[in-house]
């Protein structure tokens, strides 16, 4: 049968993959989707313990992430049309200002 | 058995569509990729008994947030490929493979010591939405505030930031639209 560790071991694997993709992406709407594919592997791993636990915390913390996730793509897709009007691209090298 | 093929066939599936997303040059495949292993994710909130979650996933996220990204696509130029300049694949794969082991035996921790019990129990014989509502408008009611707060803090954030000279085409090439409107003005 399936266990809590199934579960567990997937959300892992999504959560590698999101931060495979946060780590080689330079475009920043990729690493918005990367961060999109962390947040949900997390979710899933809410809400396998929920269920196996018999407890409802989880699913509550996953609202609360899903909550937290919708205004962090409203602010961030405002600030990136922000950056694509003053730099005409969203490549990570070319918005590289600070040079230290 | 229906549990076991479910379960296996969603997460070889959602596995494969979120290595699309992050593996893609384009944007608009990854992008859809994204969104159909949004759908099969709120498959396993239905697997797990978490109803009610799964169609908050389905609304929020595959309705609001895809939506949202589509829209913020068509102001950037979708079909072109994007040119990354990347780094060492070698490393960025050792990285992430030993952080996921990191994060399965941070999961795995608690699972082996005993001494977790519900804090707040599902009661027996009530629908998953009605639990969820008992609880959440009773025991977690000012971070349910709280989180309405932010999201009108943040819808305003968006319209304020994104609001801005949008008569103005954001795309490089102009001419292409100018183009487009002679042939309009012609006819």
């Amino acid at each position: 049968m399936i266990g809590l560790s199934h579960y567990l071991i997937v959300s892992a694997i999504i959560f590698s993959i999101g931060l495979v993709g946060v780590l080689r992406r330079r475009n920043l709407l990729m690493l918005f989707f990367a961060t999109e594919v962390m947040l949900n592997a997390v979710n899933i791993a809410f809400a396998a313990i929920s269920h196996y636990y018999n407890d409802l915390t989880g699913q509550m913390f996953a609202f609360f992430i899903i909550a937290i996730a919708a205004s962090e793509v409203a602010v961030g897709l405002g600030i990136l049309i922000v950056l694509y009007k003053k730099y005409g691209s969203l490549d990570l090298d070319d918005l590289a200002s600070m040079r230290g | 058995m229906y549990e076991l093929v479910a379960f296996y066939l969603f997460s070889a599936l959602t596995i494969g569509l979120f290595l699309v997303t992050v593996m893609s040059k384009n944007v608009l495949y990854a992008m859809t990729s994204m969104a159909s292993a949004m759908v099969l994710i709120s498959g396993f909130f239905f697997l797990l008994g978490a109803d009610f979650l799964g169609v908050v996933q389905l609304i929020v996220y595959v309705g609001a947030v895809i939506a949202l990204y589509s829209f913020a696509m068509m102001f950037f130029d979708a079909t072109r490929d994007i040119k990354e300049k990347n780094t060492n694949p070698a490393l960025v794969f050792l990285l992430g493979g030993m952080s996921a082991l990191v994060l399965v035996l941070m999961f795995s921790a608690p699972i082996h010591s005993e001494a977790i019990q519900a804090l707040y129990p599902m009661t027996e014989g009530v629908g998953n939405a009605q639990d969820v509502g008992m609880v959440l408008f009773t025991k977690y009611l000012i971070p349910f505030e709280v989180a309405a707060l932010m999201l009108l803090v943040a819808m305003i954030a968006g319209i304020i930031l994104a609001g801005k000279k949008m008569d103005h085409s954001l795309t490089e090439d102009m001419d292409a639209d100018d183009e487009i409107m002679n042939l309009k003005d012609t006819k």
